[in-house]
């Protein structure tokens, strides 16, 4: 989907620092000269299955689609790798990336505490240096995966700049690359930030489409009528739309957070509300205002609270190949118990956003239809937050 | 000659950066006017942007304030045409490329010419995404000051082929802010930045005092001081006229 360097569309580019051009130039000339090294092929495909548990699971979810008594739906169980979420598929190959450039130290923002967690795992796992930034809001709302990260031996660092979410998170990270870069990858977590940052995270995450349509073939013995993912920056659902892109009759479906209201102040619905910008290194939409001033955005998920999107996203919406839609707290939450209580499996509150779209979806369709969700990752994170969501006090003492 | 030009003429200049609308704009108007008068040659006016990526804590400060007391780039567009009436200083916008993109390129070229805006300074858009706004701010007249930093290495001439005003050579990786020593080469910096290009260096990031402005001007054609002054504003508020005087005035005696 890429025209010239590093755009989609009119989307993308490299709004960055001087200081940091050479050093993201390198980035690129490395991650082209890996990517089809059979050793490094090798190697990333290895611990992908021996480590992270791939190739995950397609699960066909029976009760659920008995329930909604539309189009049959079949979960892909992300939320079954290594480290509870997609994130580790993307990790892995930065951070063995970053290994091979001779890059000693790794740094990383996080938003729900999960691309934190990968990274720091994965730099456990390969023996290099790692510091996560993340939204001091976001260390309390996800003690548990601060904590979990600095048991695997990362230093976490609060952010305590503007909204303490997201966006100011990946600031801080982006400020301590250009402080220190020799040394230092930053493992971006979505398909976002400057060229080649978009490409190269979709490349890691394709494996999910990949998979799926081989597993569908064999299920169903044809493709997918749809294929739904949540979104906040979009790197789960670009890993499983970007097999199925070529294929028109197959939609895709990304949902985002509409927080409480894409009609309220309190939402991050970028692609139903944002405009064009570019910021974070990229030409992309932006919630923002008429000066271009970065609107602050509120999610249940820490994950999906991001004003911005990947710049291929914006393009597959500009030229209509994806659909975007907005699902609230309320939705998010709604689907959260739902799926607990029918499939016996808790998703992550930003997967649980696709899961409250295919309630609505699957309905409206045929029995011979399918629906492939990507369940993008698992919710044992998000037990105390939607306790305190629907006002209980369950803190362990 | 243009007034860039005039800023570094048979001197060392001094290039004063503080942002717009901190922590009022009748401040910053009164700041430029009292700045000129007290011998710095040329100044930067920081566009206050939500997410100043390339900004230490002094300078986010800044931005926070002026956002909080309601600064917008209309209002400082509107406070340049006043300030033009009284003073020939050249004055360079610092702004991030999104307020610049969001408000319209053109209509924001625009309004720099027509208050007298002399150039604008965007730290996230080197040279492969100048092109940006190369058409306007040709078209307007209005300079493209482009940043050569440590790690720039053999970037460093292409960049300088293709500058206007001045280069703004930082000398420190990081972001903006005071630091006690800066280790950089600049005049190895300056010397290959010479071998294509006539257009003058000014060094900026991490000077504060006059001792280092008087070094970095001894290798370069002239300095820039930021955080200091901001953080001297931050201090004093809407009283910050006489101590930023005589700071800058401090700077000036260094230099000359």
């Amino acid at each position: 989907m890429e025209n010239r360097k590093g755009r989609f569309g009119q989307f993308g580019g490299q709004y960055v620092a001087e200081t940091l051009m050479n050093n993201i130039h390198e980035l690129e000339k490395a991650y082209l000269h890996y990517k089809d090294n059979p050793e490094f092929k090798a190697e990333l495909r290895s611990l992908l299955q021996n480590y992270a548990g791939r190739p995950s699971l397609l699960y066909f979810a029976g009760k659920m689609t008995a329930d909604l008594k539309g189009a049959k739906i079949y979960f892909k169980r992300e939320d079954l790798n290594h480290t509870g979420s997609h994130k580790i598929n993307n990790v892995l190959g930065q951070v063995l990336l970053a290994k091979k450039m001779g890059k000693t130290r790794v740094i990383a923002e996080t938003g729900a505490g999960q691309h934190g967690v990968a990274t720091a795992t994965a730099a456990a796992l390969m023996g290099l240096e790692c510091e996560i930034f993340m939204g001091r809001e976001d260390t309390e709302r996800q003690a548990l995966n601060v904590f979990r990260m600095e048991l695997l031996g990362a230093k976490v660092h609060p952010v305590t700049s503007g909204t303490m979410t997201l966006k100011d998170a990946v600031n801080e990270t982006m400020r301590e690359w250009v402080s220190r870069i020799d040394d230092t990858h930053y493992v971006l977590g979505s398909v976002m930030g400057p060229h080649p940052f978009p490409t190269i995270v979709r490349d890691f995450q394709k494996i999910i489409g990949e998979e799926v349509r081989a597993q569908i073939q064999e299920a169903e013995g044809k493709l997918p009528d749809a294929v739904v993912a949540c979104i906040g920056g979009g790197s789960n659902a670009i890993g499983v739309f970007y097999e199925f892109i070529n294929d028109e009759n197959v939609r895709l479906i990304g949902c985002e957070a509409a927080g409480k209201g894409v009609e309220t102040s309190e939402n991050a619905a970028t692609m139903t509300l944002g405009t064009v910008g570019i910021f974070h290194g990229m030409k992309s939409l932006f919630c923002q205002d008429e000066y271009g001033q970065i609107a602050p955005v509120y999610s249940i998920s820490a994950g999906l609270d991001y004003p911005g999107i990947g710049p291929e996203h914006a393009h597959l919406a500009e030229i209509k190949r994806a659909e975007y839609v907005a699902v609230t707290d309320g939705e998010a939450v709604g689907a959260f118990e739902y799926l607990s209580r029918t499939e016996g499996i808790i998703p992550a509150i930003e997967s649980a956003h696709a899961v409250a779209y295919v309630r609505k979806l699957a309905p409206t369709m045929s029995k011979e239809q399918v629906i492939v969700v990507n369940l993008s990752g698992r919710g044992d994170k998000d037990v105390a937050s939607i306790a305190r969501y629907k006002g209980l006090n369950i803190i362990e003492k | 000659m243009n007034r860039i030009e005039k800023a570094f003429k048979n001197k060392k200049a001094f290039i004063a950066f503080i942002t717009g609308g901190d922590p009022d704009i009748e401040t910053t108007e009164k700041l430029i006017l009292e700045m000129a008068e007290s011998g710095v040659d040329l100044i930067e006016i920081g566009v206050p942007f939500s997410d100043p990526v390339a900004e230490g804590p002094v300078i986010q400060g800044a931005d926070e304030r002026a956002l909080r007391a309601g600064c917008t780039v209309d209002k400082l567009f509107d406070m340049i045409a006043r300030v033009r009436g009284k003073t020939d200083i050249p004055l360079l916008f610092m702004s991030y490329i999104n307020p610049v993109f969001v408000y319209g390129k053109e209509k924001f070229m625009q309004r720099c010419a027509e208050s007298g805006v002399d150039g604008i300074i965007v730290p996230d858009l080197p040279f492969e995404e100048k092109g940006e706004l190369s058409g306007e701010c040709g078209k307007y007249k209005i300079a493209q000051i482009s940043l050569i930093a440590p790690t720039s290495g053999e970037r460093a001439e292409m960049i300088a082929k293709e500058s206007e005003g001045f280069i703004y050579c930082v000398s420190s990786l990081g972001v903006t802010g005071v630091r006690g020593e800066i280790g950089t080469d600049i005049t190895g910096m300056t010397a290959r930045i010479r071998r294509v290009s006539d257009t003058p260096c000014a060094v900026g990031f991490g000077i504060s005092t006059p001792e280092q402005a008087k070094e970095m001007a001894a290798v370069s054609d002239g300095v820039i001081i930021g955080s200091a002054i901001v953080k001297i504003i931050a201090e004093h508020g809407r009283d910050c006229m006489e101590p930023v005087k005589k700071f800058v005035r401090e700077i000036k005696a260094a230099l000359v």
